[in-house]
Formats: C-alpha cells, structure tokens, sequence
C-alpha cells in the first residue's frame, strides 16, 4: 500500500492489481535462492511475455499493448517490488526494443520487434565498454564497411563490450560501434545482432554485488559480419539513438527502485509490529517510527517523480532532466530506504535469511548504471544553466 | 454456445469491515474468488467450441472494477443491475432481481461460483434454477458442454457422478475447475470497449419496495466481537524446524 495511490486510470488500476498478484505468486517465490545460486529464470520472462508485459509500453502500431509510460512505470513497481532483478532484465529488454521502434525502418520493425514483444525472444542493450562508460561517445567497439565506402553491403563489428545485463540469455543484441573512432559521437552506429552470428561470443559473467540473478556479461566481436539491413538508422546517429532510449530507461529504473524501496519500508513496518524489546512492540519506540516515517518520505518522493517523469514522457515532452532527477532520487531512496530497513531488522537484517540485505544489495547498483548519479547531476545542471542562459 | 456468468462484487478479501449501521460496507471491491473459477472454464469452453461469455453482476457503481477485470480476462460483455434501493437487499430480493434480469438474457448455460466470500449463503443459485424451471447441477469438478446440453463431474464423498442435462441449465462450480488466468494486458485495454449494459429496477420491472432493505425478509438482530482467544502457540520458524516443533507439541500432549 502506498501514501498515494489516486490519479491513476481505471485500466492502470487494473493493470497494476494484475501484475502485483502476478509478481507475488510466480516471481517473489523464488527470489532469494535465484540470488543466491546467481540463475536467471528464462521461464519467468516467458510468463511475462504471456501476460504481455515485454511489449507493453509501445504503441499497439507496433504490435504493442499501447499503455502510456505512467503505466509501465507501475508495471515495473510492482515487479521489482518482488525482485529487483527481474525488473532490472525486464526494463532492459524494454529498452533495448525503444530504438527499434522509433528508429527501426518498416522492415526491421516486422522482422525484429514481434519475438519480443511477445517475449518469446530477449533483448539486451550493448553500449558500455571497458573504456567507454559514463562517456558513451568514447566507445572503440569497431564497425569497419564492407564493400564500397559510400554504399557498404556489411560491417565487421571488432571489440568488446562489458556489463551487458542480459548477455547470454538474450537472443536479440543492440549494439553501439564506431564506424571511424576518430569522429567521436559522430562516429556512432547502432546495429542489430543476433546471438549465434559468426564472430560473436560472449565473455567473461561479471560477479556482482546485487541484482545477481540477473546476468551481465562481456560480449565478444572478432570480425563478426553484420548485414547493413541490420544497421538501425544511419552511420554517425548511433549516439542519438542511444541517448534517446536511455531517457525511457531511467523512467523504468527509476520507477523499479521505488517498487524496490516500497518492499524494503513494508518489510521493516511489518517487522516492527511484530519484534518485542522492553516490554512492547519496536512500532512502540518514537526514535523507530521516525525513521520508518522518513524512509516513507522518500519513497513518496521517489514516486512523485518518477510519475512526473512518465507523465512527461506521454505528454511527449523532452525527458532528459526529469528522468534525470527521477532516477538518482528514486535509486537514492532506493539506496537508504534498504539501508534503514536493514538497520531496523538488527541483527536479523545482517542476515540472509531475512530478505532485506538482498534489497539493500540489490539497490546500489542503480546508483551506478542507466547514467551514475554524478552524471544526472551534471544533465540537471547543464538544464538549470541552459534555462538561465535562455533568458 | 451462450454463458452466463453470474459475478459478485466482494469487499476484498482480509479487509471486510463492518460499518456504523453494523453492514459489510462495500468500499473497494473485487470479483468473488468463486465466480472466477467458473468464469474461467467458461472461457476454456467457448474458446474451444466456439460461442460468448456474459457477465451478469447486482451490486453497487463500484462493482465496475470486479467487471473490468473479468472483461479484460476475456468476457465478452457485462450486465450490471444497478440501484440505489438494491442496497440491504436478503437473499429473496437478489433471487427476484436476478431472475428478472436473466428472463432478459438468452443463455444456454448459466454458472455460478459455490458461494461468496461475503454472503456464504450458497443459496442464490439453486434458488434461481428453481424460479426459472432449469435443472441445477452443482459442485462441479469438470464440465463438458455440447450446443444442445451439460455434463458435470459431481464432486461426491467416494469420487464424483456424471451429471447431465440439457440447456438452457445452472451449473455451480468448484475450484477444482482450474486457477482462474490472468488479464491479460491486451484484454485490459479492449475491457474499456466491450459492452456494459446497466440496468435500474425499473428496467427490470420490479417494484423498489419488494427488494432493499424495505422488502427483505430476513432482519439484522444485532452482532458482537467473537471473545479474544488466548493460548495458542504460534510456531514461526523455517519449514523444517516448524514442522519438527508441531510434532513434538503434538506429541507431548499424546495427541500423536
């Protein structure tokens, strides 16, 4: 239950009653030991698909369900609110198909979208690079013309991408070259690779401190041959089409991290009515209560934001600030409001056998990924300055 | 092939509440668990023989949402009786109202959930086959319907019996007819297109005064908080070590 549930439709109403029942049946169940063994569950991102969440924010144009942006926002709630993981694999795959639809030729659409949209096939979004994070442009992942300059027939993709969420288990890659490295952002190209093309592996699994059901994994390109009907847009708009999805995605981690802070604040109220010292229930101690009603604060923040941002997104406004602020507030909230809930779990919290540690591991790395919060504060800048200078 | 589905609006389950004039008041609602598993098989059912779902619903205007939610799991459309004077109405008062809304209706089979959630009366169904001269079939574990007739599985304390009988017919089901899907997202979006027809008494024909509160023929007496038990154990450890606990409470007292 949250502070504020009113303002949404009666469909995103609904929609949101059915992916929480979906979420705590088949998804809660199995979080902790997916954690712990470090497996992804395919079967569960089928069931998603079955549902029809893997294609649900885009236009029914498409082949998608055609909800608004507000209404993925509650999907991915409600989903990471039962594990993180999941909603981080699913936002991903989301993502990953954001580019295809709004870049993505007439063709490309037909022959790329369908499998996943309906969940059948999984996407990932390769981007970061071992020198090439935060500064997207600085990507060295080779994409070398086959064929005439001013007409290629191919691309060789050589290089490396690392943290690929998804890798492995993805059957559908997104991947960002380079097709002249010395152009910088306007070198950037995006194509479309399957896994199990020639030349294309997958590396080393990254150990991670949370989210660890979920997997992200070096990918490998050694000449690996890529048709230019699979190149999405055109040479040099690669950065572009990058940037643009990676608005919506912050929107979606964002809106997961406060699904994520909301299971972490009801775990702790619910421990607190139940856990006895000195005579009485822990609810009973002020200094207690204060900290559950400040982590309550957060996550209402968190929220508020986050709708803003999808609202934004909806109203087809530009997103670059507001989903900036959304998601280094949500995944600060994130952050904390596990942190507290540990904290008030005491010695239980510390251990694995009660899920909050889980939450509190699994909330830092969105301070880290979809942009590191240190860069959201230089796009919220950057906006503040621009306004300023506007005047 | 025509189904209808009779579907109650509930308080949702774990947060029923009396209110001041010592009513379950009826704030936010959802569909009765019961009626979801029939309205489940007879979705399998059409969807395998061809034919339409309705949904049939006497409740107040927040009834809605336990009816879009049935329409986006996949029925085709929703009568809904509605009234202000509905309100209090005992169980001959809901039998009349229904009864006159599905003279209104051409159906082949009817289903209804075993009881609910709120009323647990179970008596609604059998009475409405009896005032429409159907033939009521009931604790059904399985139903196989054909265009001109219904068989059930009987669920019975050695098995079940084969039941059949020819449409139009009422069959009230059991869960053991199968977990009830989930809307599916698509189904929530087409949900705000399918048909709703809300119908007052008035439209039935039926005279305000004979249903409510004013014609019901069972009165509320009074109700009191049942006595705090006390005394019980509550056993909260891992599975394992829960059940090795219970053995050996059981055990102590010679129970086992």
């Amino acid at each position: 239950m949250t502070a504020v549930a009113g303002g949404l439709t009666p469909e995103e109403r609904l929609l949101k009653e059915t992916v929480r029942e979906f979420a705590a049946k088949e998804i809660a169940p199995g979080a902790a030991a997916r954690d712990e063994e470090e497996r992804y569950d395919r079967s569960l991102f089928t069931r998603m698909g079955e549902l029809g969440l893997t294609g649900l924010p885009f236009p029914e144009s498409v082949g998608g369900a055609g909800f608004s942006y507000r209404a993925w926002t509650l999907v991915m709630e409600e989903i990471a609110y039962a594990d993180m993981a999941m909603a981080v694999s699913l936002s991903v795959h989301i993502l990953s198909q954001f580019p295809v639809v709004t870049w993505g030729s007439d063709e490309q659409r037909a022959r790329w979208l369908p499998e996943m949209l309906a969940g059948r096939k999984l996407g990932a979004f390769a981007l970061t690079e071992p020198g090439a994070g935060s500064d997207a442009a600085a990507l060295r992942l080779s994409a070398d013309r086959v064929g005439p300059t001013e007409a290629p027939t191919a691309y060789r993709l050589t290089g490396t991408k690392i943290w690929i969420t998804n890798a492995g288990e993805a059957e559908r890659y997104l991947v960002f070259a380079t097709v002249d490295p010395a152009a910088g952002a306007k070198g950037v190209t995006a194509f479309l690779v399957e896994a199990g093309t020639a030349g294309f592996r997958f590396g080393r699994k990254e150990r991670k401190l949370g989210i660890r059901s979920d997997t992200a994994s070096e990918l490998i390109f050694e000449g690996c041959e890529v048709l230019v009907a699979n190149r999405l847009g055109e040479e040099g708009q690669g950065l572009r089409i990058a940037l643009s999805a990676l608005g919506e995605g912050r929107i979606s981690i964002a809106a997961a991290c406060c699904g994520l802070a909301q299971a972490a604040l009801d775990a702790a109220a619910r421990y607190l009515t139940e856990r006895r010292a000195f005579g009485g229930v822990l609810a009973e101690q002020q200094g207690l209560r204060f900290m559950l009603a400040e982590m309550a604060q957060r996550v209402a923040a968190a929220r508020a934001l986050t709708r803003a941002a999808a609202e934004a997104k909806d109203r087809g406004e530009p997103i670059a600030e507001a989903s900036s602020l959304a998601k280094w507030t949500a995944s600060d909230a994130a952050m904390s409001v596990t942190t507290d809930a540990v904290q008030l779990f005491g010695g239980s919290g510390y251990s694995r056998e009660f899920p909050v540690e889980r939450m509190m591991r699994d909330a830092k790395g969105a301070q880290i990924y979809e942009g590191t919060n240190q860069i959201h504060r230089l796009i919220v800048a950057d906006h503040v300055l621009m306004r300023i200078k506007g005047e | 092939m025509h189904i209808v589905v009779l579907l109650k609006a509930v308080p949702i389950v774990g947060t029923e509440r009396l209110g001041p004039d010592q009513r379950v008041q009826r704030g936010q609602l959802e569909a009765n668990g019961n009626d979801e598993y029939v309205l489940e098989k007879a979705l399998k059912l059409t969807e395998a023989n061809g034919g339409e779902v309705s949904l049939l619903s006497m409740g107040p205007a927040s009834a809605i949402d336990a009816l879009r939610k049935a329409l986006a799991m996949g029925a085709t459309r929703a009568y809904h009786v509605q009234d202000e004077a509905l309100a209090g109405s005992c169980i001959r008062g809901t039998v009349d109202v229904l009864v006159a809304a599905l003279r209104k209706i051409e159906f082949d089979l009817l289903f209804v959930g075993a009881d609910t959630s709120d009323g647990l009366g179970g008596v609604v169904a059998p009475a409405v086959a009896a005032r429409l001269g159907l033939p009521y079939l009931s604790y059904a574990s399985e139903i196989r319907a054909s265009g001109t007739g219904v068989s059930i599985d009987r669920l019975s304390p050695t098995g079940f019996d084969v039941q059949e009988a020819a449409s139009p017919a009422v069959v009230m089901g059991t869960q053991l007819l199968g977990e009830p899907r989930y809307p599916s997202l698509r189904g929530i979006m087409q949900a705000r297109t399918k048909e709703t027809t809300t119908w007052s008494l008035a439209d039935l024909g039926i005279d305000p005064a004979s249903v409510g509160e004013a014609g019901a023929t069972t009165r509320f007496i009074g109700s009191e908080t049942p006595p705090q038990r006390s005394g019980a154990t509550v056993v909260k450890a891992p599975p394992d070590e829960a059940a090795a606990a219970i053995v050996d409470f059981l055990a102590t007292r010679r129970l086992i």
